[in-house]
This record gives C-alpha cells, sequence and structure tokens, in this order.
C-alpha cells in the first residue's frame, strides 16, 4: 500500500493510500467530533461533524467520506470550522426533545458528549418541540423518535450486519423518521430478530433497553468488531471489554 | 371605602406567589386570598412517555423534595410491574424518606422560619433572613446548616447525588448500601441530634414571646389527614391513609389507593393551584390539613421513645384529647418529625439484613393503572398513572403536599388579615406576619431555596372602581 504525506493543521504526517481522512487525523491523536461515523459500518457522510477545511480555497469536506490524498492541506479546527460543528449540533438539538437531565443515556450519551466539548452552553434557534411518540411495543427495546438525531447507525447496522434491513428511513426534512418494516409498530415487525444490535449502536438515548431509568442505560460497541473480524477473518478476539463511556 | 391589598411576591417559601387581601366599606378585611401564580403542566407533558422514565422525570417538580416524588413515583410504578419490591429496598426508599424529611424540615425551620422566630416578626426585613442570622446568631444558623447537610448526605450516600437522585425505580431501588456508606451516615448521627435537641429548645422559649400571637396564626377546627402504620403509628411511606376530623373521631382509614372515594379536587379562576378537599363534606367544607402537624394529629403514636414523649407535650396544645388545630404548631411537629426521622434511621442503620445486593424486582407492565401514595415533608403526595400494554403514559395525576392545604392556607391568611390589617395602614411587621403565616405550611410551590436576601414586596391598594388609591413598594 503507498505511503502518501498530508498536511494536517500545518503539520506533515503520513497516511495510507485509500483511508479516509478520518481515519488519518484520528491516527494522529486529533479529537474531530463525529455522530454518525461508527468504526464497522459503512460511511453515511450525514451528520457533517467531521467536516475540514481544504486548501486552497478552505473548501469544506467531510472527513469520513474523503479519501486521503497524496499532498492535501487540510484543517480540522479552524474558527469557522468550530462555529459550524457548534452550529450543527444546535440544530440537532433544536430539531427534537432532547431532554439530558431525564434521559437514559444522560452521561454517556454522544451527542450530549460533543455538545459539551465544544462548549455549546445554550441554543440559539427556536426548539421546534415536535409532538414525537415513544414506541414502547417491543417487548425488550424502545424507540424514542424525541432523541433521534437521524444518524442511521441502527439502519446500517441492521442492513450490513445483522442482515435484517428492519430499520429504515422515511420521510423528508423535519419530518424524516427512522422507521420498522412498512412503518409499523416495532413489536409488529416481521423482519426483527430482536438482536439488539441497533440499540448497541445508536448514540443518543433514541433506542434503549425497556424498563431503564434515567442515566441507566450502557451501550456497547465493541460487539461489531467481534463480529466483523469473525466473518472477515475467522478471529475472535474481543479487543476491548470495557463498555463504551464517552462515546468515541 | 372597599380596596385590595396586594403582597407580591411573597418570598420565604419556595415558589412564586402573591397575596390579595380584599377590604370592606368599614375597612376591615373582607376576604383574603393566597395566589399561586406559577404553572408546570407535569400531569400534561408526562402522557405519552414511559411509567420506568417516571420517577426521574416527576423528581424535577422540586429540588426541596424530588425524594418525595420519586418514592411516589417508584411506588406507582411497582404497582403497574404488580410486583412485591425487596423488603431492603423498601427500607432503603424509606432511609431516603427520613434523611428527606430531615433536611427539608431542617430548610424550613432554620433557613426560612427561624429569621422570624428569633429576630421577630417586626424586625428589619433587609437582615431578616439567613443571612441576618448568621450575624446575630451565627451557631444556630451553622446548626440548620449542619442539620440539613446531614439528610442531604443520606441521600446523596445512598442515590449518588443529593438532588434529583434516579435511584429508586419501579421494582425498587437501584443501588444497595455499602457498609462504608451506612457507617458514613452512623457517624453524623450524634451532632444531629444535638442540633434538634437545640431547635426544640428554640422554639419552646419563642412560645412564649408568640404566646399572644399564635392563636392568629390559622388556627381554626378542620380535618386532617396522613399516612400511619397499620397499628395507627405515625408513617411516611406506606400504610393506611387515615383521616379525622376535629374532635380527633377517625373518618377514614383507608387504603391510599382507594382515594378517590374521599378526595376530591376543585379549581378557582385566580390561581394556579387546585383545592383538594374531603368528599363526603363537599366543598369548601371539606377543607384537610396535610404534613407535620396533620400526621401528628393522625397517628396514635409516633414509635420511637423521643419522639412519642415529644408527641405528649406536643398533644397539650390540642384541646382535652382533640387534634391540636393551631397552625403555628407546625413548627413544633415538623421538629418531633425530624427527631423520628433521626432515631428511625439509627435503629435501621442496625439492620442487619439492610446490606446486600437484591434490591430489585424485574418485571413488566402487569397492571394499568399504579397508584403511589407516600408522606412528602409537606404532606401526602399522591401519584396515579395510567398505561397502555406497553407502560406508556396515557394519563397522569399527581396530588400534591401543598396544594392539600391550599384551602388552609387561605384560611390562615384570612385569620391574620382580621387581626392585623385594619383600613389605619400596612405596616412591614404585619405583612410579614401574614406571610409566616404561609411559611408555617413549609408550602412547596416550585423547586427553589434562592428566595433569600430582602423581602421584595410590592402593595396595592385598589378601590372598587380598580382605581389605584395607594402604592407601596419594597425591592
Amino acid at each position: 500500500m503507498a505511503v502518501i504525506t498530508v498536511t494536517i493543521n500545518d503539520e506533515l504526517v503520513s497516511g495510507r493510500e485509500g483511508q479516509s481522512l478520518l481515519e488519518l487525523v484520528r491516527e494522529q491523536g486529533i479529537d474531530l467530533p463525529t455522530l454518525c461515523h461508527l468504526d464497522g459500518l459503512e460511511e453515511r457522510g450525514g451528520c457533517r461533524l467531521c467536516m475540514v477545511e481544504m486548501a486552497p480555497g478552505n473548501r469544506l469536506a467531510a472527513a469520513c467520506v474523503t479519501p486521503a490524498q497524496e499532498g492535501m492541506v487540510i484543517y480540522t479546527h479552524s474558527e469557522r470550522l468550530v462555529k459550524y460543528r457548534r452550529m450543527i449540533l444546535e440544530l440537532l438539538f433544536a430539531e427534537r426533545n432532547h431532554v439530558c437531565a431525564v434521559c437514559v443515556m444522560n452521561g454517556r450519551c454522544e451527542l450530549q458528549y460533543e455538545a459539551y466539548t465544544i462548549g455549546m452552553d445554550h441554543v440559539r434557534y427556536d426548539y421546534l418541540t415536535p409532538d414525537l411518540p415513544m414506541d414502547a411495543s417491543h417487548d425488550r427495546f424502545v424507540i424514542d423518535h424525541n432523541r433521534c438525531i437521524l444518524c442511521t447507525r441502527c439502519v446500517r447496522v441492521c442492513d450490513s450486519v445483522e442482515g435484517a434491513h428492519t430499520w429504515d428511513v422515511m420521510g423528508r426534512g423535519v419530518n424524516c423518521r427512522v422507521i420498522t418494516d412498512l412503518n409499523q409498530p416495532w413489536g409488529t415487525s416481521q423482519s426483527c430478530t430482536s438482536c439488539g444490535k441497533c440499540v448497541q449502536v445508536c448514540p443518543t438515548g433514541a433506542l434503549h433497553a425497556k424498563g431503564s431509568t434515567v442515566a441507566e442505560m450502557v451501550k456497547r460497541h465493541d460487539f461489531l468488531q467481534w463480529i466483523l473480524d469473525g466473518r472477515e477473518n475467522h478471529q475472535w478476539t474481543m479487543r476491548n471489554g470495557e463498555p463504551m463511556e464517552s462515546g468515541r | 371605602m372597599a380596596r385590595t391589598v396586594t403582597i407580591d411576591p411573597v418570598t420565604r417559601i419556595e415558589g412564586h406567589a402573591k397575596i390579595t387581601l380584599m377590604l370592606g366599606d368599614d375597612g376591615k378585611v373582607a376576604d383574603a386570598r393566597f395566589h399561586v401564580v406559577e404553572f408546570r403542566g407535569f400531569e400534561k407533558f408526562c402522557v405519552g412517555r414511559s411509567f420506568w422514565e417516571m420517577p426521574g422525570i416527576t423528581a424535577r417538580v422540586c429540588g426541596i423534595c424530588p425524594v418525595s416524588h420519586i418514592l411516589a413515583s417508584a411506588k406507582a410504578g411497582d404497582q403497574i410491574l404488580g410486583v412485591r419490591i425487596p423488603a431492603r429496598a423498601e427500607k432503603l426508599r424509606r432511609l431516603m424518606n427520613w434523611g428527606q424529611l430531615v433536611q427539608s424540615h431542617a430548610l424550613s425551620f432554620f433557613h426560612l422560619s427561624a429569621p422570624d422566630l428569633l429576630l421577630g416578626m417586626d424586625s428589619d426585613p433587609a437582615t431578616r433572613n439567613i443571612m441576618g442570622l448568621i450575624q446575630t446568631n451565627p451557631s444556630v444558623a451553622r446548626s440548620g446548616i449542619r442539620l440539613r447537610q446531614f439528610g442531604q448526605e443520606v441521600i446523596r450516600l445512598l442515590g449518588g447525588q443529593s438532588v434529583h437522585p434516579a435511584w429508586a425505580v419501579a421494582g425498587g431501588v437501584r443501588d444497595p448500601l455499602t457498609p462504608e456508606k451506612r457507617n458514613q451516615i452512623k457517624r453524623g448521627l450524634p451532632e444531629a441530634f444535638d442540633i434538634v435537641d437545640l431547635a426544640l429548645d428554640l422554639l419552646k422559649d419563642s412560645y412564649d414571646q408568640f404566646e399572644s400571637e399564635a392563636p392568629s396564626y390559622g388556627d381554626f377546627p378542620s380535618l386532617f389527614m396522613g399516612l400511619v402504620t397499620p397499628d395507627g403509628g405515625l408513617e411516611h411511606y406506606d400504610g393506611l391513609l387515615r383521616v379525622v376530623d376535629e374532635e380527633g373521631r377517625v373518618l377514614e382509614n383507608a387504603n391510599p389507593a382507594d382515594f378517590k372515594r374521599f378526595i376530591g379536587e376543585a379549581v378557582e379562576p385566580w390561581t394556579y393551584l387546585k383545592f383538594p378537599y374531603y368528599k363526603p363534606m363537599g366543598y369548601p367544607q371539606g377543607m384537610y390539613r396535610v404534613g407535620p402537624l396533620a400526621r401528628l394529629n393522625v397517628c396514635d403514636y409516633a414509635g420511637t421513645p423521643r419522639a412519642d414523649r415529644e408527641l405528649r407535650q406536643f398533644r397539650r396544645y390540642g384541646q382535652r384529647g382533640k387534634p391540636v388545630s393551631g397552625s403555628f404548631h407546625y413548627h413544633y411537629a415538623r421538629l418531633i418529625e425530624i427527631l423520628f426521622s433521626l432515631e428511625k434511621i439509627e435503629e435501621t442503620l442496625e439492620d442487619e439484613n439492610l446490606l446486600g445486593t437484591h434490591v430489585r424486582s424485574v418485571s413488566d407492565v402487569n397492571e394499568r393503572i399504579g397508584i403511589g401514595v407516600s408522606e412528602a415533608p409537606r404532606g401526602t403526595l399522591f401519584h396515579e398513572y395510567e398505561v397502555d400494554e406497553n407502560g406508556v403514559l396515557q394519563k397522569v395525576n399527581m396530588i400534591i403536599a401543598t396544594g392539600q392545604n391550599n384551602l388552609a392556607m387561605n384560611r390562615t391568611v384570612q385569620q391574620l388579615a382580621h387581626a392585623y390589617v385594619n383600613g389605619d395602614g400596612l405596616s412591614e411587621g404585619v405583612l410579614n406576619r401574614i406571610e409566616h403565616g404561609i411559611r408555617l405550611f413549609d408550602p412547596c410551590l416550585s423547586c427553589s431555596t434562592h428566595a433569600v436576601g430582602k423581602m421584595p414586596m410590592h402593595v396595592q391598594l385598589v378601590a372598587p372602581n380598580g382605581e389605584l388609591v395607594d402604592e407601596v413598594v419594597r425591592d
């Protein structure tokens, strides 16, 4: 694999041809926020938090879906990028009803973590406060659309890892929702295998185990690498037995 | 000439309120009203959430007594699950409830009411507060803060945090008590007992000073309601719901879940606070009081040695075996309950079955309706939930202690206004007495204790035609 040289924040770094900018940036120990990205799932490029500035011209690109190329010059934390990231997070909070204090994922939520890290102390936009339902019809799990940020990790893990494709997306813009089967109560889904992968990868409290109370839900992502290593390499080694704490 | 006097806001209570005094043509008080001007909407916006989340959500009703809401909510959840929670979990919940009584009652007595009792009703309002108390009676103020801290520590050690601990849940509690934490609570007890002794002495000393005034502070016959143990002892967590009349006759000794049979709620257009009443007597005749005074009036005995001794003294303030009717004695009742709670905490910590890890029963929705009743510091608290087959709330009804004292608080304001207000004018001390009448009930109108400092007050004299006759603003 060819080695390439990229300039990140005015420093020359070496990478491998074909790897994503996100991967390369994170290899340098730079903290680039993401919400829709999850190691082991195909990229979506939907949340736009990992956007970087590319010189010349300061063009913006989502690092997760941009391949690293020889001679690239990028900036990861310019004033403009931080401003946009905060704006994106504020818009996510304004779009649905995120009430951290009473959420099952309080303290472990990835959305909360990113907002906290960037210093989002208030939201400048009017909250839409949509009237969204909570579907508790499944025996073991609950989907609370109030907390969904449409990252589609559930859709991707269900489709590509479990192979059931129970989850999908309907509607456009602010009316967009994740749905099970043909937009029916989760408990009536015929395709769902109740494996719980969607719950484990969900970055917020939108998907959670039934019966969880405030700040009680702990999600683990390590199963994903376990399955993928086994499937692709026939190796079953648990790399990290600890539950995810901060989300990333 | 008829006119209206408004006290807005009422300070050193938890929440926001105002008082209106309506004077008749003779300059005497014709009517008085206690308005609660907050609107919260919990019963509405909780619909659509799951009952599992409710202890965490309803805890936010209040920052002073979140534990009460957590417990009532968890108990309603227990009923929806249809499970019997582990005995250990019940003991731990009770422990937290007593910690809550200690901290809340200490707050009411030392922080909110002691400035009136120790510095005088007519003292300078600029210093008639906890800060003034720290200057003039530093050891008393410090003791009050320490006692409240003890109660808060009990809650924190059990639930992980002192405000809004998401610990009691449907089916039990989330975390057991460790031996280290038990010992830590134990170590705080001797000082707490000393402080409650001090508080009892202070209150009894002030009784001489208030002997002539006390009867004006809401002394009237009414019903009283509170939980009692199955054999009639003082109870704060479970048991039977008892109603007694002004003669001390027991009218109800019911399963708390049957409360709707005899408790109704009336609404008035001038306040957001509803008016619960005892149905068989109608509204507003069915006025009843809840809280420390009521609990000590409905129980046959307390159940701990020192609290029982104080209870015997307390009962001397009632006439010939009748319930104690003077609301001024809420202070005394509150201190007896602190003593009782400390004794119960001491007793429970010795229980060898208190420690251990099995503290939560696991189940799913088995009942559609759950009713959780417990005694909050300010009185009986009801949470009633109706869920669908998945546990999503369809209906939420909460009856809060302060609401149940609403009629009695209005009556107290009227009584004080009749005694102290006439057409000649309004002195600062008179207005403060009326506020103190409200403070006796320690009303918790929302969730804040930030009303410390100078007493902002807005008094308006309004003529019958709406014309502003006079106005006094102090900020």
